[in-house]
């Protein structure tokens, strides 16, 4: 096969639940390998906050939405003549295929690039794929396709209850379940079928209780076949793997079942003919004592059945290439373009070759991280949809360390494997044990107990073994709990990766005297090398797991150096954006001579890859690992110890500053915004002096105690008011309320949670938001652009849709946005990057009729969410310059001036996306609380055109005509005004609740009113949403406290299933219906460019753009 | 917990806890990479006289049952682990690691870095060391001192059968006649070549080939085993005579047999090549096999004969890894297709075997 020169890459767009930081990783090793090789990479991607799109990734970058006619445009114009479609997750494949089945690839003679289509097609069509797997004598589970309700019933039959429904060609199983009984089995069916974009589900026999065991495997061109390594899962079948807990590599199966499964596995590959990375998913039969089945006499091997095949790179590769070392998408790509195995070279050893299969001599322990800390009303249980953001790993040399480490890395709340729900003290033991997000807490906490092993193992599905090892932790918890504290005891819980923290708890100290224990008993982690090979062969990566044993590896290096923190498990509200941010600051501190050293614990990124930095430490984001890793790089191993390198903590989001306050105390160095000047802006009362201070407005606020004290400040601040608990309690932090009633009630609830505790009430203004990024360097501020906000103050900033430049500003906004920033950043001693959000409301001043006063919302003396956003529209290194100006190089002598950054000639509009409909029982409405998962950015020359791309890539477009419901609460009914009628114009039937419908219909326009109630008449809300005659919803809820939210909360959740866009904010609602009358007045697809984001900066016109 | 240590011939001490029976053992220490399979590892007789080091860190997990044996005893001199899991879960298990090895009078250690002592391996070769659970340091360096080094003895008469058997007992009466030369075979052998439908015989390491011969055999094996082949005369006269009487194949020491028929000389690999995951190449077609390894010793193709040539070779390290004969049926390799522990991926070569068996008969 010859070489392609010119191979187009498609990223899998904005993260949400199923596709998340691991095909940016992907991605990013594919671009690093096509440059290798001397292939052009063109590279396809609608989420900006990505590192592949990176200019200096791949070589032309598209950030533009992942469309048919959109990637017909690009194919015409960059004329590839390979196209690599495994890489970028089922969305990358899905374009492909489409692509494909369009004819695009043939008319401009493209090649699909490695794994043929028709394997694509075998692995992913149930049907073909149990054909094929019938042919080779490969065993699959009793199952049934079903497209109706006829062959619903025959599949019953076939299968029995439980059964589990898998939905075709679908995210993360979207839509998928497992029914117990027949109703239940009815309706997931129908939401499957729904779900699948050619509407068929799988109906399956239930394999509840069999072992999960999933292979990664890679096969060439030449037909040579390895297993990069196997995994197990903590959680037996029944809870989709992106939701178990998994261990590398197996740790229950002997060498024969091992093989069996593995050759199983290179059998199946073989026979598709893949050339690329694939994951092989398989069910093993378990300890017949937990889950009976038949153990024929003298049998020495269990029977077990193939699940299912990725042909592609998949999130599992992503955890298998960190948890191994080996590159998978990097050997994928490779062989993509031709090569095989042996003539890729191991980066790893440097020695050896990718036809090879790891050998690790330590554990690896994967936990997802579920949005459930955010969603308290989120239906917890988990099962064949998943449900996590994002992931944890931890290595270490022992099953019991590497679990613990895991817990640890995943930040939420502190929590350790000693946390306890307060409600299960009492029946720990007899509770249910079904699979939820706090699962491994319920079985330490019914161990800790006595709960009977094998009755526990049989409730849970979880193996003995695992339970005996979950048993090692407890027994030790009990010896810290009862025994003295000796060299001895300390060594022993520290192998077992006891923080320094759970020793002090049960032990009755401070982490601080078990750390100075630790130091004068000498009992210090070292660091082991992931090298791919358990030590058989010198290898130079420079990646590293802690763990308490004798020989340290990671000898520290002489020569300047930093640590960059990283941002641990992608979760709501702190995303892919740092990881961004903090490869950036890495490769920032090489090019300033300094080594990088990274620590982060997600196994997903291009921050853990091992080249993206000089070392890399994967560990837990906690003071004692963080303190650990300073002590063994400043060489502290030896009496007296070195100097500790510093610390670089404002891009690894909230995890890395919080940081900043423990290497504060611990007198270690942190470069960049100081200690103070993050506290400053934390502390609500100090930060009001010092706003106030510098002459900078905010909201007016309060502090108050009791709720009449709120009652009469909100009051005297006027409705509606903003409200928060000073505490921060997951998931209800904060709310706009309306009047006294709903005020009166969330006062009410803030003091039966903690009495005494303040209540902030802020006025709310309901201003237009603008969000600026900038860069200070203690003498100038430099803004990179500012941001307008689509949505009024009031939904978060990272809900929002954001619009750069601030287009709608007027020259005297932008004057003074720029002088507070300036001013705040002066002021507040920012060192490197400042994130600033405002709200600008019309003056009530009457001396200033017609002028607008600004507001301070919020001072974040970090990188943010919009770093990458605005460093790759406005071409302005970010990060780089606020890393060398940490390192002591002023903006000046990075060549910049302060102000604010001349504004590009194009427009970039950044929109969220959610992932709810994988969330069941959680509200979409946008508010003040964070939900979205993802981003996507559209840019063009113009708004009209950036906007509509940026909808396109949410998912958020409207179709002309068709129906549209609208439920509009009372108080935005005036404003939605224009929009209805444009609505009407544009052609949509208007669908509408009483109240709104009567309001529609006084203006003259044609309205059906729907029934509001889903115990009244028909057709009801979600009558009209589920059967399709409404193609979108407009739905804009009273408040939390007040019916309508409830109601509403029914169309909602309908839309989201059904898979519509539903606006929940009048303003989105009206972008969107901009962006339709613009495209239909503009004639379709013209209407936008397509061009290398480069292009767009540079301001350089396409041939036939309108002046 | 008892401690136990793990004393090296350069003097480096590892401490840790006794595992196994309470004694003292030596032998040459080598390291395996196989994350699975140590059952099948432990009673490999081609680890006799070896001090086995798992990298793995995880040993015991599944226990011990009553199959997944190669030999009839344990092999190894005693055995080096991180951890010992000593309550295993499966459903075939009948006892624990630890049990075993009480069991079988072997000594084993636990708790040991054993990733810093593989990298010390690594790097400085194998060496001579004992695991002990009754001595101090000094006494079992001297100890170490006194003893005989590892390959200075012929082993193989210790592994191999006194008298020939059939495989299983139970008599087949039809199926190509295999006459396996025991130099320490594994079980999975015999196994395997009665699954394709052979009638397996294993006879003693010193049967000549005129004895193996009146056997009348379709095909005969020159099985695995322990040690140095340039201790193995008597073995190499035998496959020598036999080249062109009878289809051979030869596997690991077999082969390195065959290769000293031929003319090649072996020499001590620095440390070795054990376990699972060691890639060869078929040098007819360019195919590379992940291949089960457990050698100490290789042959150097110098010295081999015209019509020898190599067929396979490792990826890695470029040593050789199968012979073929260009006129006579006769093919080796250096690898384990029998696996056990290990892939199974080059099972074909048994049939490639039977395939030249039967071409002979025909």
């Amino acid at each position: 096969m010859n070489k392609p020169k010119k191979v187009l890459i498609i990223g899998s767009g904005p993260i949400v639940i199923g596709q998340a930081a691991e095909f940016d990783y992907a991605g990013t090793q594919a671009c690093k390998a096509m440059r290798e090789e001397g292939v052009t990479s063109v590279l396809v991607n609608s989420n900006p906050a990505t590192i592949m799109t990176d200019e200096d990734v791949a070589d032309i970058v598209y950030i533009e939405p992942i469309d048919v006619d959109v990637i017909t445009r690009i194919i015409e114009r960059e004329r590839p003549d390979g196209l690599l479609p495994t890489l970028g997750g089922q969305t990358g494949l899905n374009m492909a295929v489409k692509l494909h089945e369009a004819g695009v690839l043939e008319r401009f003679n493209v090649r699909l690039l490695g794994t043929p289509l028709e394997a694509i097609r075998t692995a992913e069509d149930r049907e073909l794929f149990r054909a094929m797997l019938d042919e080779i004598g490969e065993p699959t589970p009793q199952s049934m396709i079903v497209t109706n309700d006829e062959q619903a019933v025959e599949a019953l039959k076939l299968v029995g209850l439980p059964a589990i429904i898998r939905p075709a060609y679908t995210l993360g199983g979207t839509g998928g379940g497992v029914a117990y009984s027949v109703e239940e089995y009815r309706r997931i069916v129908g939401t499957g079928i729904e779900a699948s974009p050619i509407g068929q589900v799988l109906v399956e026999q239930s394999l509840l209780g069999w072992k999960e065991v999933e292979y990664e495997v890679m096969r060439d061109s030449a037909g040579n076949v390895i297993t990069v390594c196997n995994m197990e899962n903590f959680d037996a079948m029944g809870v989709h793997t992106g939701d178990s807990i998994v261990v590398a590599p197996s740790q229950t199966l002997p060498d024969k079942e091992y093989q069996m499964l593995r050759s199983a596995s290179l059998k199946i590959i073989t026979k598709l003919g893949i050339e690329g990375g694939c994951n092989v998913q398989l069910a093993l039969a378990p300890n017949p004592e937990t889950t009976p089945w038949d153990v024929p006499a003298g049998a020495t091997l269990p029977p077990y059945f193939v699940i299912e095949v990725n042909p592609r790179v998949s999130r599992s590769s992503a955890l298998a290439s960190k948890a191994t070392g080996y590159p998978i998408a990097r050997v994928a790509a490779k062989i993509a373009i031709g090569k095989t195995l042996d003539q890729i070279p191991n980066a790893v050893t440097q020695k050896t070759t990718a036809a090879f299969e790891p050998a690790l001599d330590y554990v690896v322990v994967k936990i997802p991280r579920w949005p459930f800390d955010k969603f308290q009303f989120g239906d917890r249980t988990l099962g064949t949809q998943m449900k996590a953001t994002g992931e944890v790993m931890a290595v270490d040399r022992s099953f019991e360390g590497a679990l613990q480490k895991a817990v640890r890395s995943l930040e939420v709340g502190g929590r350790s494997l000693l946390w306890e729900d307060a409600g299960w003290q009492d029946n720990a033991v007899e509770r249910p044990m079904h699979p939820t997000d706090e699962r491994l807490w319920s079985i330490m906490a019914a161990l800790r107990r006595g709960a009977d092993l094998l009755a526990l193992s049989r409730s849970t599905g979880v193996d003995m073994w695992f339970l005996h090892k979950l048993t090692n932790i407890v027994n030790m918890e009990k010896r810290l709990l009862s025994e003295s504290l000796t060299p001895d005891l300390l060594r022993a819980a520290k192998r077992m990766s006891f923080s320094d923290k759970q020793i002090a708890t049960l032990s009755d100290r401070l982490p601080e005297q078990v750390r100075a224990l630790r130091e004068e008993w000498d009992i210090r982690p070292v660091y082991k090398m992931v090298d791919t090979c358990a030590a058989e062969f010198d290898a130079a990566t420079p990646y590293f797991y802690s763990t308490y044993e004798q020989e340290n590896e990671a000898i520290a290096e002489p020569g300047k150096k930093a640590l960059v923190i990283g941002s641990g498990p992608i979760r709501i509200g702190q995303g892919i954006e740092f990881d961004y941010c903090s490869v950036q600051a890495a490769w920032a501190l090489g090019k300033a001579g300094y080594q990088s050293i990274m620590v982060n614990s997600n196994p997903e990124t291009v921050s853990t890859d091992f080249d993206t930095s000089d070392r890399l430490y994967f560990e837990p984001l906690d003071e004692e690992s963080i303190r650990d890793i300073i002590a063994n790089e400043a060489g502290a191993g030896a009496e007296g110890g070195g100097e500790p390198p510093p610390s670089i903590v404002q891009f690894g989001g909230q995890t890395a500053i919080n940081l900043a306050g423990p290497l504060h105390n611990a007198n270690l160095p942190i470069i960049g915004s100081s200690n103070e000047t993050i506290d400053l802006a934390e502390d609500r009362r100090r930060f009001e002096e010092f706003l106030s201070g510098i002459g900078v407005p905010q909201p007016p606020g309060a502090a108050v105690t009791n709720v009449e004290d709120a009652i009469l400040t909100a009051e005297r601040l006027g409705y509606p008011v903003l409200v928060r608990p000073s505490y921060v309690l997951g998931g209800r932090a904060m709310e706009i309320v309306q009047n006294p009633t709903e005020l009166a009630r969330f006062a009410k609830e803030a003091a039966d949670v903690a009495d005494g505790k303040p209540i902030l009430i802020d006025k709310y203004l309901e201003g237009k938001e603008v969000e600026v990024d900038a860069i200070c360097d203690g003498e100038r501020v430099l803004i990179p652009g500012i941001m307008e906000h689509i949505e009024r103050a009031g939904v978060h900033s990272g809900d929002s849709m954001a619009v750069y430049p601030g287009i709608h500003l007027t020259a005297d906004e932008v004057d003074t946005i720029v002088d507070y920033t300036t001013r705040i950043g002066l002021a507040i001693e920012a060192r490197g990057l400042v994130n600033v959000q405002y709200v600008i409301m019309p003056s009530d001043d009457p001396a200033r009729t017609g002028a607008s006063d600004i507001y301070v919302i919020e001072v974040n003396p970090r990188g943010s969410r919009t770093v990458p956003f605005l460093s790759k529209v406005t071409g302005v290194p970010m990060v780089e310059l606020a890393v060398n100006i940490m390192l002591g190089t002023s903006l000046e002598q990075q060549g910049y001036e302060g102000g604010l950054w001349p504004r590009r000639n194009l427009v970039a509009v950044k929109a969220p996306v959610f992932s709810m409909s994988k969330l069941i029982g959680v509200d979409t409405y946008l508010g003040p609380e964070m939900k979205s998962t993802g981003e996507v950015m559209g840019v063009d020359i113009d708004f009209p055109a950036a906007l509509t791309k940026a909808l396109m890539s949410a998912d958020l477009a409207l179709k002309p005509q068709g129906g549209v419901l609208l439920s509009v609460a009372d108080r935005h009914k005036t404003e939605m005004l224009p929009t209805i009628r444009a609505l009407h114009e544009a052609g949509f039937t208007l669908y509408a609740t009483d109240g709104t419908a009567a309001f529609i219909s006084a203006l003259g326009l044609p309205v059906s009113t729907v029934e509001k109630g889903l115990s009244g008449g028909h057709p009801n809300v979600v009558d009209v949403i589920q059967d399709g005659t409404v193609s979108c919803v407009i739905n804009t809820p009273e408040g939390r406290y007040t019916g309508t939210l409830r109601d509403g909360f029914y169309i909602r959740r309908a839309a989201t299933e059904k898979r519509i866009p539903c606006f929940t904010s009048i303003d989105t609602a009206r972008a969107a219906v901009e962006a339709l009358t613009a495209t239909l007045s503009r004639g379709g697809s013209v209407a936008y460019q397509v061009r290398p984001i480069q292009e767009y900066r540079e301001g350089t016109r396409a041939e036939g753009q309108r002046a | 917990m008892a401690s136990a240590l793990l004393v090296l011939e350069d003097g480096t001490v590892f401490t840790g806890e006794a595992l196994g029976a309470s004694t003292h053992s030596h032998g040459e220490v080598v390291f395996c990479t196989g994350m699975t399979g140590y059952q099948e590892a432990l009673t490999d007789p081609s680890f006799a006289e070896q001090i086995l080091v798992m990298t793995y860190p995880l040993q015991g997990n599944y226990g011990i049952n009553s199959d997944d044996i190669e030999s009839r005893r344990i092999q190894v001199r005693a055995f080096v682990v991180r951890e010992e899991c000593d309550t295993p879960v499966h459903w075939r298990s009948k006892m624990t690691l630890h049990d075993y090895l009480t069991e079988n009078g072997i000594p084993g250690i636990s708790g040991v870095d054993t990733r810093a002592l593989t990298r010390k391996l690594r790097a400085g070769g194998v060496m001579m060391g004992t695991v002990t659970h009754d001595e101090t340091k000094e006494q079992a360096l001297a100890r170490l001192r006194d003893l005989p080094r590892y390959g200075a003895t012929d082993l193989v008469p210790w592994v191999s059968t006194r008298r020939p058997y059939a495989y299983p007992d139970e008599e087949r009466t039809h199926g190509p006649r295999v006459v396996v030369l025991d130099l320490g075979v594994k079980y999975n052998i015999l196994r395997t070549l009665h699954k394709l439908g052979c009638r397996p015989t294993a006879v003693p390491c010193d049967t000549t080939a005129d004895d193996i011969l009146a056997m009348n055999p379709d095909g005969v094996l020159l099985s695995p085993g322990p040690g140095d082949p340039a201790l193995l005369g008597y073995a190499v006269e035998t496959a020598r005579k036999l080249v062109g009487k009878v289809p051979m194949m030869g596997i690991c020491l077999g082969h390195q047999v065959v290769g000293e028929a031929f003319g090649a000389k072996s020499f001590k690999l620095k440390f070795g090549h054990r376990g699972a995951n060691h890639p060869v190449r078929d040098e007819k077609s360019g195919r590379v096999y992940v291949t089960a390894q457990n050698h100490g010793y290789a042959i150097d193709e110098d010295g081999l004969a015209a019509d020898i040539e190599v067929s396979h070779r490792n990826l890695n390290d470029g040593t050789v890894e199968g012979l073929r004969h260009t006129r006579e049926p006769l093919m080796t390799i250096q690898y384990h297709s029998e696996a056990s522990p290990g892939p199974h991926d080059s099972m074909y070569l048994f049939d490639d075997f039977l395939k030249m068996v039967e071409a002979v008969k025909a």
